[in-house]
């Protein structure tokens, strides 16, 4: 019932069995899953699709699984909101948000990874599932896993925002918060990983993992009428969601299910972590790790597994890198609230602030479909606004104190 | 000149399970020849077809990253530590 023929190195192409494997033992790269593309040709068209589940579970022989899904049924299928206001303001005429801020049950687009993931470690039958997370995959794989019934390790940086803390320790699992930064969580992990014999999704499982993100690049596809856009900026830590979602349109494509792919795949990150963003810029294709300094938490990934991949996609796709300051984050938080009505997580901000340069550059024109990928939400990391949204104005509950405020005045 | 060289344990099949182990050369690339020499086999692991070092090998010279010095041309001197750690392992510390 599935269509996975095994596992492949990205560098080398050594092949290897349908195991939870990640790495090549051979030369060290990433493995990569390979489909029996024909076969899925077969089985897939726009109206199998179409009449399929409302969730990321539509494109189902596109993923590594080989049953069906036994957790995160309901995960993805999010709206593509055409962003008229905020267009508006950005002189651009085919602006959407693809707004994983409302994926279930999380809200993130890590759901979509964690939904394939959890469900693959069930299949490979390991009783406990773990992570290393920067926040949004702490919450996802500890609510999944509480779904699944397994048990779970999951390891953050200490200082991350509490809601994501609190989100994650409210479905019972155990939290570990390491002082440092994503990347000495990262690598300790790996150390752990080769002595627990536990499923760590972005790691010991991380080819299956990282296939859920191409569900990202299939519903916009699908949503904008079986079309790839012009743009998608695209914030990036590790470099899976942008390295995936340009796999999904090409895979589309390959499919027959899309023409020709045009789309430019832009990288967005945080000026005060930006080791993609800065190799692109300086044309070149390798990373140098930087320590992170930023209020967008969850992207601040200082030495990303996939990077050289990341850079790879936005070269290859014709795309540009760029980064934004924290202060741009948080007005750019705003902005999106204030036209859109959507309150998305600093990451949200980098992808705005970031498209925001690219128009100015000219690298985005007026009419082009251009998509930003949302791909959290802003409840998560309110520490980030807090002190930048004014407070509520207190009186007493008398109807003169209210007009002696605003008897003649217009509220916002 | 005996240089250190850490090896990671998927390449310590090849050096009798050492974790460490000494070679000689002026720099990085005459290091690694020399490790090869020794310890047939370890080239192939770390050099493509090309001839050109593979993307998933980092390698460090007191901990810093050869991409940020003179790359294999790298001078070296007694004293100093060469370490081969696969990138997927998370590198080192920025
Ligand atoms: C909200 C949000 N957006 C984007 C990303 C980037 O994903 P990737 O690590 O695949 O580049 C993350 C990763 O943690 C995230 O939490
Ligand atoms: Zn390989």
């Amino acid at each position: 019932m599935g269509y996975v023929l095994g596992l492949q190195c990205r560098e080398c192409g050594r092949q290897y069995p349908k195991e939870p494997l990640h790495v090549c033992e051979f030369c060290f790269g990433p493995l990569e899953i390979v489909y029996d593309y024909e076969q899925i040709r077969r089985v897939l068209s726009r109206e199998t699709i179409a009449r399929g589940p409302r969730s990321m579970w539509r494109y189902q022989p596109l993923l590594p699984l080989d049953g069906d899904p036994t957790v995160g049924l309901q995960v993805g299928f999010t709206p593509l909101i055409k962003a008229k206001r905020l267009g508006k303001v950005m002189g651009l005429n085919n602006l959407y948000i693809k707004n994983d801020c409302v994926n279930h049950p999380t809200l993130s687009f890590k759901d979509r990874v964690v939904a394939v993931a959890v469900s693959k470690a069930k299949e490979f039958n390991y009783d406990t599932v773990a992570c290393a997370s920067t926040g949004n995959l702490a919450n996802s794989v500890a609510a999944h896993a509480a779904e699944a019934g397994l048990k779970s390790y999951i390891f953050i940086p200490a200082d991350i925002e509490m809601t994501k803390v609190v989100g994650t320790l409210i479905y019972g699992t155990t939290l570990v918060g390491i002082r440092g930064v994503y990347d000495e969580v990262n690598r300790l992990c790996s150390e752990i990983a080769a002595n627990f014999p536990w499923a760590f999704v972005n790691i010991t499982i991380r080819p299956f993992y990282g296939d859920g993100s191409k569900t990202f690049g299939y519903e916009i596809a699908e949503q904008l009428g079986w079309k790839a856009p012009d743009h998608v900026v695209i914030p990036v830590a590790g470099s899976s969601l942008i390295t995936k979602v340009w796999k999904a349109f090409n895979e589309f494509a390959h499919l027959g299910l899309i023409d020709e792919v045009k789309t430019k795949i832009h990288a967005a990150q945080a000026s005060g972590c930006a080791p993609v963003t800065t190799a692109i810029k300086e044309n070149r294709d390798f990373i140098k790790p930087v320590i992170p300094n930023t209020i967008a938490k969850s992207i601040a990934i200082g030495n990303p597994a996939d990077g050289y991949y990341g850079i790879k996609t936005v070269k290859e796709s014709g795309g540009y890198g760029e980064d934004v300051a924290d202060d741009e984050i948080v007005e750019c938080m705003k902005l999106l609230a204030q036209t859109e009505g959507i309150f998305a997580e600093t990451a949200g901000g980098v992808t705005l602030g970031v498209a925001r340069k690219l128009v100015a550059q000219g690298r985005i024109q007026p009419d082009d479909v251009t998509v930003l990928a949302i791909t959290g939400n802003g409840l998560k990391t309110q520490e980030a606004v807090m002190g930048d949204v004014g407070s509520p104005i207190l009186i007493d509950p008398r109807l003169s104190a209210f007009q002696d405020l605003f008897n003649g005045k217009e509220g916002k | 000149m005996p240089i250190l060289v850490r090896v990671p344990t998927p390449l310590q099949k090849l050096t009798g399970n050492r974790g460490e182990v000494n070679a000689s050369g002026n720099n990085v690339k005459e290091v690694l020849a020399n490790l090869e020499e020794q310890y047939k086999g370890v080239r192939e692991r770390l050099y493509d077809e090309s001839g050109t070092l593979r993307r998933f090998i980092n390698i460090y010279v007191n901990d810093e990253d050869i991409r940020f010095l003179q790359g294999e041309s790298t001078k070296v001197k007694e004293g100093d530590e060469i370490s081969i750690v696969p990138a997927i392992a998370g590198g080192k510390r920025a």
